[in-house]
């Protein structure tokens, strides 16, 4: 399988605190990788740093083989990254929110709206505003960008938050399908992930614990 | 739903579209799609608009109560009077600009959207620009006749104002980029922000008094548009800039 996106020697570093070094992954077409680890070790600085947001760290990141640092816009073209906020306007229905996605990376088209909005079972909420949605709607609709966007590279930070069981289980759906299709996904979650293909860790915070346990 | 009728269609559709990996839109697209989406918040949240306005009406309407009625001294005074007072309103309704979009991650959406970050905060500051800037210029002429302002100032009024508020927004998005990753921003801001501010404001009164003396103001004019054109230029990709130290932070 192709190499979709890999990291040589990654270290973070925040407020002084070490957060990981010398990490190295490669996420191939087809896998999906979860970054796992206890609350402050550095995993959603890890995804920003994927996501290039956070250009504060050591270490290469490459696309398709090719420095992600050369293109970045090559890159940011075949990303699709929903972070701890999801980046919804509560004053605007959801609708308006992916129109707003749409006119970022794709020609506008109305029906593909709709339908994104439906696969995440938000029919009849089209046109409300979203401060009358519920918190696992808003997050809903930011999923319903998995729809709406092509990206074969998706980093997903805490997909799960305040979605019920069975939205769950339709998301990992949609992980494992966008996987078999070619794409690349890279996760955090303290959901119990049930995909059923091979599914890749990275452990972050056990090195960082042992180091101190030594000193 | 249009699209219940024909689910089949619209999910061969979607999968047509997922195939071609990164279909790129234009970045005039994205441009217009940020200005539509903020045009419609901003019509959403009307007290927005209002708020600058009511600003800038209150400050000018306090100073003849405050100092002296006489129509001789207002006249003196109008010309600063009105460029300060727009000042403040439009240094007033900055903190706005990024703060929203920070609080709620579409900010980080912005930045890794494959666009020149500069062209989406050109987008923001244009509607900055459209909803401050745009209603104070249309403002000053009526606030101008409550100063008593001399009827040669009026058109320079108006046209300094249309060629400095722009700059005002401009240069206002650097220091609400540079700031947005803060806590508190407040004095910060205006600190940062003031001192780039004073050039315009000299130039703008500067541009009136010549018009109300029957002095020459094309040098006036020329000056500010030369700022203007330097903002428009430098501080889209000052902003940027600093959009994305914020959110390094």
């Amino acid at each position: 399988m192709q190499e979709l996106l890999s990291g040589q020697g990654l270290a973070c570093e925040r407020d002084d605190r070490l957060l990981f070094s010398d990490l190295d992954f490669k996420l191939h077409c087809g896998d999906v990788l979860q970054i796992a680890g206890p609350n402050g070790t550095g995993k959603t600085s890890l995804l920003r740093i994927l996501a290039g947001l956070l250009p504060d760290f050591d270490g290469e990141l490459f696309f398709k083989g090719q420095p992600v640092a050369d293109d970045p816009d090559h890159f940011r073209e075949n990303l699709l990254f929903i972070g701890h906020q999801p980046g919804i306007k509560l004053n605007l229905t959801p609708e308006e929110n992916l129109r707003w996605y749409q006119s970022l990376y794709h020609p506008a088209d109305t029906d593909h709206i709709y339908h994104a909005l439906a696969q995440v079972k938000l029919t009849g909420f089209e046109d409300v505003p979203c401060y009358t949605l519920s918190a696992g709607q808003h997050r809903r609709v930011a999923l319903a960008r998995l729809f709406l966007h092509a990206a074969p590279l998706w980093i997903l930070d805490e997909p799960f938050t305040a979605i019920d069981q069975g939205g769950v289980k339709e998301i990992e759906q949609l992980i494992a399908d966008h996987a078999q299709q070619g794409g690349g996904v890279i996760l955090t979650t303290h959901h119990n992930l049930s995909l059923p293909t091979e599914l890749n860790v990275i452990q972050l915070g056990q090195s960082h614990q042992s180091e101190t346990e030594q000193a | 739903m249009a699209n219940d009728a024909n689910p089949q269609l619209a999910h061969e559709k979607q999968r047509v579209v997922r195939r071609e990996d990164g279909v790129r839109t234009s970045s005039w697209r994205a441009f217009t799609g940020t200005l539509k989406r903020d045009l419609l918040l901003v019509f959403r949240r009307r007290s927005d608009i209002v708020n600058p306005l009511l600003f800038f009406t209150i400050a000018v309407t306090l100073f003849p109560l405050g100092i002296s009625p006489e129509s001789d001294f207002l006249a003196q005074i109008a010309a600063g009077v009105l460029w300060v007072a727009a000042l403040l309103a439009t240094l007033l309704s900055l903190d706005s600009l990024f703060q929203q979009d920070m609080a709620d991650g579409s900010l980080e959406q912005l930045v890794i959207s494959p666009h020149p970050l500069a062209v989406m905060v050109l987008s923001k500051v244009l509607v900055h620009w459209l909803v401050t800037g745009l209603p104070l210029t249309l403002l000053a002429p009526l606030l101008g006749v409550m100063m008593f302002l001399p009827d040669d100032g009026f058109g320079i009024l108006f046209l300094s104002l249309l060629l400095g508020t722009p700059t005002l927004s401009l240069v206002g998005a650097i220091g609400a980029a540079l700031t947005v990753g803060l806590r508190r921003t407040g004095v910060l801001m205006t600190l940062l922000i003031l001192p780039l501010y004073i050039p315009v404001l000299i130039f703008g009164t500067g541009s009136v008094i010549a018009a109300v003396n029957g002095m020459a103001v094309a040098g006036h004019l020329a000056i500010m548009g030369a700022m203007f054109m330097t903002a428009l230029v430098l501080a889209p990709l000052a902003a940027g800039a600093a959009l994305r130290i914020s959110l390094n932070g």
